[in-house]
Order: structure tokens, then C-alpha cells, then sequence
């Protein structure tokens, strides 16, 4: 439901880098989107191209990772595979547990295109 | 996607809104950029300032969060006419605007900001920023801010708050926190409201709901409040006092404190500082 502004402030960061990189366009871009992250891949998908249109991000290409749930146990040290509403130690099953992955919501890379004639050219 | 939550424009976001990138032109250098960058980093950096700002005026502010009619305003009457005289309490309204919920507040004489959602489903840095400017914080102890009543969309913005307060009222399922484990799991505490009609509804376990929250590995603690009818808020109101000795104490060494989210995936996955991005050329 909040995808879209999510997706907006992604746009943004899009945004700035094109300008901070005086490229011409970004032609794909790596959102890291954990399960615990609130934050829906579908949704987010959806949302892309109404909050990119018009933007030097319209079009580009969105791929989405998810890393898994992984805890870390205080009480016994193991560190486990967990689910979104069973975020306990999967060895000995105590709640003590810290969150070691699953609620990222990260721009992970972002491909850009330049114009090259311009850049070889020193124009900026 | 939510059409009714139209949560894409807020007002406080609006400014940010730029839509004139430059002209695409076809060229062929490619370039991958790693940048490891929290999505809403841009609410966050807002957060940030909006909680300097209650650190310096020595306010404890507060989100509470909860589902629709989970009884947040209620609970907040209650707060204030029990505490009248001994803490000063303001109020940042975000609930839905028809329920003149900002009123009710006022009526019990305490200063509060009804924040225009429109329809949002949540609220933001931003708009509390510009609320948080139409509140005279220096004479404030504790600033409730009381988010939209939605159990998904508010857990995800930082809000420059120091506490999540989380309602379950025992008229919900006591399996929401397994239903919604990033609401729950940000909570600071729970509370289970309107507990006076756990007497007449048998299908509500508290142990139950407490159960789903520790599996959520959550160390927050559970108080049940009844706001209505047999009024007991006090368990709430302790807690309440603890926390405002703490954020004086914090304010005091000049620490400040982020609402208990673990967000150590989050950290561990991004770039702490604001390094130069690692990048390298893309092979064809
Ligand atoms: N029995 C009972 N009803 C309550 C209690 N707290 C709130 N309510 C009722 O629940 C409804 C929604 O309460 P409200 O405070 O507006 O919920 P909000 O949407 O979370 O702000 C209202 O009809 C309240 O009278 C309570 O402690 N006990
Ligand atoms: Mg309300
Ligand atoms: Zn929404
Ligand atoms: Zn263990």
C-alpha cells in the first residue's frame, strides 16, 4: 500500500544519481527488499512505473533480491534460518535471538547509461 | 497496488516531487554502480532532524500505532486526564481527519495538530516535521503522535520518535502479531487495549497474543489497558513515567534513542557511512 511513496523516494535517489553522475539515463536498477522490510515485491513492481514515468529512470530494468530470514541466537550462538513471524533460534528455540538478515530495503546497484560523445568530448 | 490508501503524494512529501530529468539520448557506455543506499534514507535523514528537535526541547515522543478503532484516541483521553497536572502532553494527530480525532484531544485541553492524510495510509518524517513546527515544544513532556490506524504501511517510516507503541485490542485476533510480524516486531510495547471486555469475549488469550509477539523475538513489554468503561491504565501510565525519566536522563548526557526495531539485516547490508560508492564497469 505505501509501495508507491516507497517507490517515489526510490525514484528520487535515481534521480540524484543521474544528476550526480551526468548520465543520461539508468537502464536497470538492484532493490534489495527483505521479507521483514514491510515492504511487498509485487507491490513495489507495480508501482515502479507510475512513480518513474518521465524520470531518467522510466523503463529501466528492476530486478528485486531477497535475502533470507537468518537469526543469531544469544543464548546457544547458532545462527539459523527463521520465518517472518518465527524469528526464533531454530536450535534451541529461545527468543533471544538478533536479526542477522530479511528486513532490507536497500538500492543495491544501478546501472547507467552515458553519452559518451559528451563525456569523451569533456563536456559535462 | 492499494488504490484507497493513496499514499503516494503526502503533503509532506509533495516538495520533493521532481519529474524534470534530463533529455535521454541514446549513447552506449554502460556503467553499474553499487550503492547499498536505504531506500527511504531521504525519510530518514527528516527523522534524524525531527528527533534533534524533541531532544533538544527534552520531549519524549511517542508513535502510536495500532489497526482502526483499536482504541489509540480513547487511550489518549484517558492518558491525559490522568496525568493532568504532572506531565504536559501535546498531540500530533495523523488518524483519519473525520473522526475529528484532534478534537477530542482538545477538548481535553491539550495542544494538538491535526495532520491532513487526505487518504494516506501513513504517515512520514516530513509531515510530522511540519506539524512538529506548529507545536510549542518547550513547555511538552511527552508528544503522542498517533499514526493512521493500518497495521502495514506506519512500521516502515521513521518519524524521528523514540518509542513504538503497539495496540491489539482484544476484539482483534490475539494472532495479529503472527499476521503482521513488522508491525509487532517494531513495537516498543504492546499494549492490549480495551481489556475490560476480555470478560465477555472468550475467544481472546493474552498469554496467546504475548506468545506471538516473543516469536516475533521481541523482548517489548505487554501491558493490558482498559480505557472505557472499568478505566485501568495504570500499568500504561508507569511505564509512561519511566520513560520520561529515561528520555531526561538521555537528554541530560545527550543520547538520544531509536525506536527498538532491530534493523541489523538493514545495517549490516548497507554502507554505515557515506563513502564513495564502489563501482565497476559492467561486462557485455
Ligand atoms: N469497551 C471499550 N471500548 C473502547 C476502549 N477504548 C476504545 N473503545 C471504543 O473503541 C472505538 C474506537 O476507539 P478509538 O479510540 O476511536 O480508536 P482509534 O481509531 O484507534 O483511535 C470507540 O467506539 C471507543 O469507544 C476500551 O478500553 N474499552
Ligand atoms: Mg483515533
Ligand atoms: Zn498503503
Ligand atoms: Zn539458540
Amino acid at each position: 500500500m505505501h509501495e508507491l511513496s516507497v517507490c517515489q523516494a526510490l525514484v528520487r535517489q535515481l534521480d540524484e544519481i543521474v544528476q550526480r553522475e551526468r548520465a543520461i539515463r539508468i537502464t536497470q536498477v538492484v532493490v534489495r527488499i527483505g521479507p521483514l522490510s514491510g515492504v511487498e515485491a509485487q507491490l513495489l513492481r507495480q508501482a515502479y512505473p507510475v512513480a518513474s514515468a518521465g524520470t531518467p529512470a522510466a523503463h529501466a530494468e528492476l530486478i528485486l533480491e531477497t535475502l533470507p530470514i537468518r537469526v543469531a541466537c544469544e543464548s546457544c550462538g547458532a545462527e539459523t534460518n527463521a520465518t517472518a513471524n518465527r524469528l526464533i533460534c531454530g536450535v534451541c528455540g529461545d527468543y533471544h535471538t538478533r536479526l542477522l538478515s530479511g528486513d532490507e530495503l536497500l538500492l543495491a546497484q544501478v546501472e547507467l547509461e552515458r553519452d559518451e560523445l559528451a563525456t569523451a568530448s569533456g563536456r559535462h | 497496488m492499494c488504490d484507497t490508501c493513496g499514499c503516494n503524494i503526502t503533503p509532506g512529501n509533495a516538495h520533493l516531487l521532481r519529474n524534470d530529468g534530463p533529455l535521454a539520448r541514446s549513447a552506449d557506455g554502460r556503467e553499474a554502480i553499487t550503492l547499498l543506499k536505504g531506500l527511504l534514507s531521504e525519510n530518514d535523514r527528516q527523522a534524524a532532524h525531527n528527533r534533534e528537535h524533541f531532544d533538544r526541547q527534552g520531549v519524549l515522543a511517542l508513535n502510536l500505532m495500532s489497526s482502526p478503532g483499536s482504541g489509540k484516541t480513547a487511550l489518549l483521553e484517558a492518558t491525559i486526564e490522568a496525568l493532568a497536572g504532572k506531565l504536559r502532553i501535546a498531540v500530533i494527530e495523523g488518524d483519519l481527519e473525520t473522526e475529528n480525532d484532534a478534537e477530542r484531544i482538545r477538548a481535553k485541553g491539550v495542544p494538538a495538530v491535526q495532520i491532513a492524510t487526505g487518504t494516506a495510509c501513513h504517515l512520514d518524517a516530513h509531515m510530522v516535521h511540519d506539524a512538529l513546527h506548529r507545536l510549542d515544544l518547550d513547555n511538552i513532556d511527552i508528544l503522542f503522535i498517533e499514526n493512521v490506524g493500518n497495521l502495514v504501511c506506519p512500521a516502515s517510516f521513521d518519524l524521528g520518535h523514540h518509542r513504538n507503541i503497539t495496540l491489539l485490542s482484544v476484539t482483534e485476533g490475539d494472532d495479529k502479531p503472527a499476521k503482521y510480524p513488522v508491525m509487532f516486531r517494531a513495537a516498543d510495547v504492546m499494549l492490549i487495549s480495551k481489556a475490560d471486555l476480555l470478560a465477555v469475549l472468550d475467544d481472546f488469550d493474552p498469554a496467546a497474543a504475548e506468545r506471538h509477539l516473543r516469536n516475533l523475538a521481541s523482548r517489548a513489554p505487554v501491558l493490558t489497558v482498559a480505557a472505557r468503561k472499568q478505566r485501568d491504565i495504570d500499568a500504561w501510565l508507569e511505564w509512561l513515567r519511566t520513560e520520561v525519566a529515561a528520555q531526561r536522563e538521555r537528554v541530560a548526557r545527550r543520547e538520544t534513542l531509536h525506536p527498538a526495531v532491530q534493523s541489523e539485516g538493514q545495517a549490516l547490508h548497507a554502507n554505515s557511512g557515506t563513502g564513495q560508492p564502489h563501482r565497476f564497469v559492467r561486462l557485455p
